[in-house]
């Protein structure tokens, strides 16, 4: 798919990709990228690698903060469907209790605390992530249908500051890939 | 590529210090396990066993709609016994769903990467236990098209739940655990769905499984989010499940009936769900590995573990029993005291309590010696005791309280009519067919977690 530039332009490109063939081999071709000053790069695997998350500081995410969100959320929404029914819109007297008698709305705000929270971990989780997207231009490399699973990607996105075709493609060549090829945007 | 042709044959038991068979790297890893699902032929037995779970369902639907067109006086309910199979079923299934919830999170968060295997398999045995669990309250409510009611839906008639009622507590708490255990199978499934969408060769079939694994690719940076919110999803679910069965219990013990009203019920009731459904895993898997040759992915280390839990948490409910007939006689209550000497000799059922005593207490013992417990035969066998244990169990919590409680002019003997027993065995005819379509149409071990467990020197083959 090209961008705009009229039909004769050169494709746009998304980045180069680098196929590697098991951990120890894209994990140290990561390094060597990141030491050499790219910034912008996705490493694609077929599980994750610790030390990927490592190499490009991905241990910080919000999605805990969310799922706490979502669940002080539920235990709020649990407490005051409870309240609203029994102290509110329909108070009934049941043998002298009071209507707020919290201590048994407890399972209930629970139950809705876990509930909402779970919720959110899926949904946080997918969105954040900018999924569902079934189309990324990724998928046009032919081989990247190997990286879900025996073989890892890196890729050194067009966005970079330091990317140029055939230098970044020649640094990539030089880290003993089993493929390089150009993600077409 | 060679990568395509490649399969693995199976059918060899692994008894090494590893976890999955060596015959196992990244590439086989993925073959083996999405082939099962992308393979174009299938097997006439394939066709029989969802032949028969179908059979099951058949008799299900008839049974569920005789039941709606006559009421549930087509039961054997009646006073006393207002509560029969029903329940029994309801915390049946309930408690066999467990084991699912307990091997995919709980020994997730103990870091027991054995569980990488059986975990799939055990989220999805929940998933359908607590289906088949949910349809029993709601048909024995009686006006099932007015089960609604159960939620706190707004209506012209100003009429909400009871909040102080454990019944209320357990619809939110079932319907919760249904789906929370939807959630974390569905999003450990993610990344395998993207392996089936790589490797399908059918463009239809490509598009469904792209659809279902949301696009999927694999980045670090989405990784990172997903592991944390699977872990995070685990750490939630491992007090959910705790509370589930809690609650099922306070059914019973927030009530007044002798048998009924006791402390020791919640983690008694959680320890034997988890022994029921450790035991329904084993059902399941012993047949499945041999059938599909996974000995090298679910070995007999895997079994010998599922035996050990199943051993310690049947020692937590001999100690449950134990404690019943304890505090029966150390409360000095003539009601709790005659309850525990009829259950035991003089009522009308004290057979089902020997023999819940013969399943659930004796039978166990001989998990003590190794070879037994790696005799997957053998342990074929004790789990269906095991699940034969289990529902007497709650037949004996159930009914021989209600038959003879305070009332002697109204007691009376329970059992079970042919439309009771038809909707039990359509349950379990439901359940297998749901596992047979579950067998052939998904990824029934996760790939991407079973390649993290891989060790290191062999993914680089």
């Amino acid at each position: 798919m090209s961008h705009g530039n009229g039909s004769s332009a050169e494709p746009q490109l998304h980045g180069i990709m680098a196929e590697f063939e098991d951990e120890e081999a894209i994990i140290s071709a990561t390094q060597q990228a990141v030491d050499a000053g790219y910034k912008k790069m996705e490493t694609y695997t077929p599980y994750p690698l610790e030390e990927l998350m490592d190499i490009l500081h991905l241990h910080k995410n919000k999605v805990a903060l969310v799922i706490l969100i979502g669940g002080i959320f539920g235990c709020i929404v649990g407490f005051f469907m409870q309240y609203y029914a029994s102290v509110i819109h329909y108070p009934i007297n049941v043998g002298g209790r009071p209507f707020n008698s919290w201590p048994a709305f407890v399972p209930v705000m629970f139950e809705c605390t876990i509930l909402f929270a779970a919720l959110s971990a899926i949904v946080g989780m997918l969105t954040m992530n900018g999924l569902p997207r079934p189309h990324h231009p990724v998928f046009n490399v032919e081989r990247f249908k190997y990286a879900s699973q025996d073989r890892f990607f890196l890729c050194i996105e067009s966005d970079d500051p330091k990317f140029e075709i055939t230098e970044t493609k020649q640094f990539l060549e030089n880290l003993n890939p089993h493929e390089v090829s150009e993600v077409e945007e | 590529m060679s990568q395509q042709v490649r399969t693995i044959q199976g059918g060899q038991e692994y008894t090494g210090p590893g976890v999955v068979g060596p015959e196992y790297d990244n590439t086989t890893v993925t073959e083996k396990i999405s082939n099962l699902v992308l393979r174009k032929d299938t097997e006439l037995s394939w066709f029989a066993g969802v032949a028969i779970g179908a059979f099951g369902g058949l008799i299900l639907l008839v049974s569920v709609t005789y039941l709606v067109l006559i009421g549930t006086g087509i039961w054997g309910l009646n006073v006393p016994v207002g509560w029969g199979f029903a329940i029994i079923n309801f915390v049946w299934w309930i408690g066999i769903g467990h084991a699912g919830t307990l091997i995919s999170a709980i020994l997730h968060l103990m870091q027991q990467s054995w569980r990488n295997s059986i975990n799939r398999f055990a989220e999805a045995m929940t998933i359908f236990a607590v289906m088949c669990a949910g349809m029993f309250p709601l048909l024995h409510v009686g006006r099932p098209w007015l089960a609604y009611w159960l939620m706190p839906l707004p209506n012209t008639m100003a009429l909400w739940p009871q909040w102080r009622s454990p019944l209320v507590w357990d619809v939110f708490a079932v319907s919760t655990y249904f789906t929370v255990s939807l959630i974390f199978w569905y999003m450990g499934m993610i990344p395998d769905l993207g392996t089936l969408r790589d490797r399908a060769t059918n463009p239809y079939l490509r598009q469904l499984f792209g659809l279902l694994s949301m696009g999927w690719r694999g980045a670090t940076s989405h990784w990172a989010r997903y592991e944390k919110a699977y872990l995070i999803l685990a750490g939630l679910s491992t007090p959910l499940v705790l509370s589930v069965h809690s609650v099922v219990s306070f059914d019973f013990a927030v009530s007044l009936v002798p048998g009924w009203h006791t402390t020791v019920f919640p983690p008694y009731f959680v320890a034997g769900a988890v022994y029921a459904g450790f035991a329904m895993v084993l059902t399941c898997t012993i047949p499945v590995r041999k059938y599909y040759g996974l000995e090298g992915l679910i070995t007999i280390r895997h079994l010998e573990n599922m035996a050990k839990v199943t051993l310690a948490t049947g020692y937590i409910v001999i100690y449950g029993y134990a404690m019943e007939a304890f505090i029966s006689w150390y409360s000095a209550s003539p009601y709790e005291g005659f309850m525990m000497w009829n259950r035991m000799w003089s009522g009308p059922y004290w057979w089902s309590y020997w023999m819940l005593l013969f399943c659930n207490a004796f039978s166990i013992q001989f998990l003590w010696f190794k070879k037994l417990r790696r005799s997957p035969i053998f342990l074929w066998f004790l789990s269906l005791i095991v699940g034969v244990g289990m529902w007497l169990e709650r037949f004996v919590i159930v009914v021989t309280s209600l038959a003879r409680d305070y009332l002697p002019s109204s007691w009376d003997v329970y059992s079970g009519t042919v439309w009771d027993w038809s909707l039990y065995i359509g349950t379990i005819g439901f359940f297998i067919m749901m596992m047979f379509l579950f067998i052939r149409f998904l990824p029934i071990i996760p790939m991407s977690e079973m390649k993290m467990i891989l060790p290191r020197s062999k993914k680089a083959e």
